[in-house]
């Protein structure tokens, strides 16, 4: 089988620490800026960032509507914090550019300003019983799901990662760790994508 | 269970800015007219450097109210300047809740011997850097993320080149160098011997290092991009120009597509008037700020 290829959205953010992660999970990756460069890739991130300078840059390069193209084609799409917000279908506070393919609402910078940062270890679901120690910096949370959106993670009580069949975000950030197992878990994904949709 | 104002979550939000612009404001509205034109962060400033350097007299931490309405008005992080080794003034910043405090020469120095120890806090600390020794020395120091100085409020691009490259040259000297030349090394910059190892090991600061100080062009953004900047602050350059508006937009756009000539060539086009910009040779020594800090 040909080696998996995933494109990292690239306008702004850490895009080099996923681009690392990829590499380590034994995939391509590759920089996605303009719309050409999301040709021939099996799977997106949408890294962390400024998810408003992200959405604004997205709809000024043309990006939203290919990226919901794919995005309903079934590709799998990673997104981290900017990323979660992206996915959303809407955020508590609105007045900015969305994909709007995820069905739960996300809210901005919940969990406060850069001071109420944190780091903490959680319970991953699907990724094994160690906990994932996870970086979570102006980070949102998901204030709502609908009943297909899967929940894979909390903190007090705040879903912070979770599924919805080729969808897949969290409030944290695993490019910032040692821990490659949520980016496996998105190429296993990807993988299980690429096969499906040869047969 | 959960720890806050770790060094991680520190670098962990310069890491999250990378490739982007932030930019000086000294309004609620400039900072919006930041944000909507792309800005990944605002600096909440008084009076842009420019202003500063006309002005005269003691550059201070900028009033609170305005910070406040500056945090206010945007979603974006919203950076503020202390002056180097005013640790209270520091202190404010960090009860007021701004997401990056930057220990700027921009400002008057409060101290003339010593920098803040950046360690004692919880909020992330930018530093200005002129070579690797002084980036070092600040990182020694607590710092999160570093900005070459260039020659704020000027407008010409010339110092912050010679910042960044001479940045850059030193890391490759490094990275050359035999292990046991390090400490000579870490001697000669003053910097930590610790971290000029991990400099010689990795071949890159290890922290996010942005490009300041006379940055007034999309050309001069995407220039300071090519030569190795993470991303870029614009002071004067903005809101000193004809057309703000346009103009952010534009430095936004070549910082991300700074290897592309056919997009910096579009949207170079039609910005209307950059700021006037200072000769840095008719400059006396008194008046360099970038010889601020040590």
């Amino acid at each position: 089988m040909d080696r998996i290829k995933v494109g990292v959205l690239g306008l702004q953010g850490d895009v080099r620490e996923h681009l690392l992660m990829v590499a380590d999970c034994g995939a391509e990756g590759v920089v996605v800026k303009r719309q050409e460069d999301l040709k021939g890739i099996d799977g997106l991130i949408i890294p962390g960032g400024e998810s408003t300078t992200m959405g604004r840059l997205m709809q000024k390069y043309d990006l939203i509507e290919p990226i919901q193209e794919m995005g309903r084609e079934g590709v799998p799409i990673y997104g981290t914090c900017a990323g979660l917000i992206l996915l959303a279908v809407k955020t508590v506070e609105g007045g900015q550019p969305l994909l709007e393919l995820m069905d739960m609402v996300a809210r901005r910078n919940a969990f406060g300003r850069q001071v109420d940062s944190f780091e903490a270890d959680l319970q991953v679901k699907g990724i094994g019983d160690e906990v994932f120690h996870a970086i979570f910096i102006r980070a949102p949370w998901i204030e709502e799901i609908r009943d297909q959106v899967d929940p894979m993670a909390e903190v007090e009580g705040k879903i912070v990662m979770a599924r919805e069949g080729n969808l897949l975000v969290s409030a944290f950030h695993p490019e910032l760790s040692q821990d490659i197992r949520i980016h496996q878990f998105f190429i296993d994904m990807v993988r299980d994508h690429k096969k499906g949709s040869k047969k | 269970m959960m720890e806050k104002g770790t060094y991680k979550l520190k670098t962990g939000l310069a890491e999250m800015l990378k490739g982007g612009v932030i930019m000086d404001v000294t309004t609620p509205d400039q900072a919006k007219i930041a944000e909507e034109a792309g800005a990944v962060a605002v600096m909440a400033l008084e009076r842009v450097p420019a202003d500063i350097r006309a002005a005269g007299g003691v550059a201070r931490m900028a009033d609170p109210t305005i910070i406040e309405a500056i945090m206010e008005a945007v979603t974006i992080p919203v950076m503020a300047k202390v002056r180097i080794g005013h640790f209270v003034e520091a202190q404010i910043l960090e009860a007021l809740g701004v997401d990056f405090i930057d220990e700027s020469e921009v400002l008057t120095p409060a101290d003339e011997g010593h920098h803040i120890d950046k360690w004692d806090f919880k909020v992330p600390f930018v530093c200005g850097a002129i070579n690797l020794g002084e980036a070092l020395r600040r990182i020694g120091e607590g710092a999160a993320m570093i900005r070459t100085k260039g020659e704020a409020g000027t407008g010409n691009v010339v110092e912050a080149v010679r910042h960044m490259r001479t940045i850059m040259d030193e890391i490759r000297w490094l990275a050359g160098l035999p292990r046991e030349e390090l400490m000579a090394a870490a001697k000669k910059l003053g910097a930590p011997y610790e971290l000029v190892r991990t400099v010689a090991e990795t071949k890159k600061l290890p922290v996010v290092n942005f490009s300041a100080g006379g940055i007034a062009t999309p050309a001069d953004a995407a220039l300071m991009m090519q030569l190795g900047a993470d991303g870029i602050f614009v002071g004067s350059g903005i809101f000193k120009s004809e057309n703000p508006r346009a103009r952010a937009a534009a430095i936004v756009e070549a910082t991300i597509h700074y290897q592309d000539p056919a997009i910096l060539a579009r949207v170079s086009k039609g910005l209307g008037g950059a700021m006037a910009g200072l000769e840095i040779s008719k400059l006396g020594e008194q008046e360099k700020i970038q010889f601020r800090g040590w």
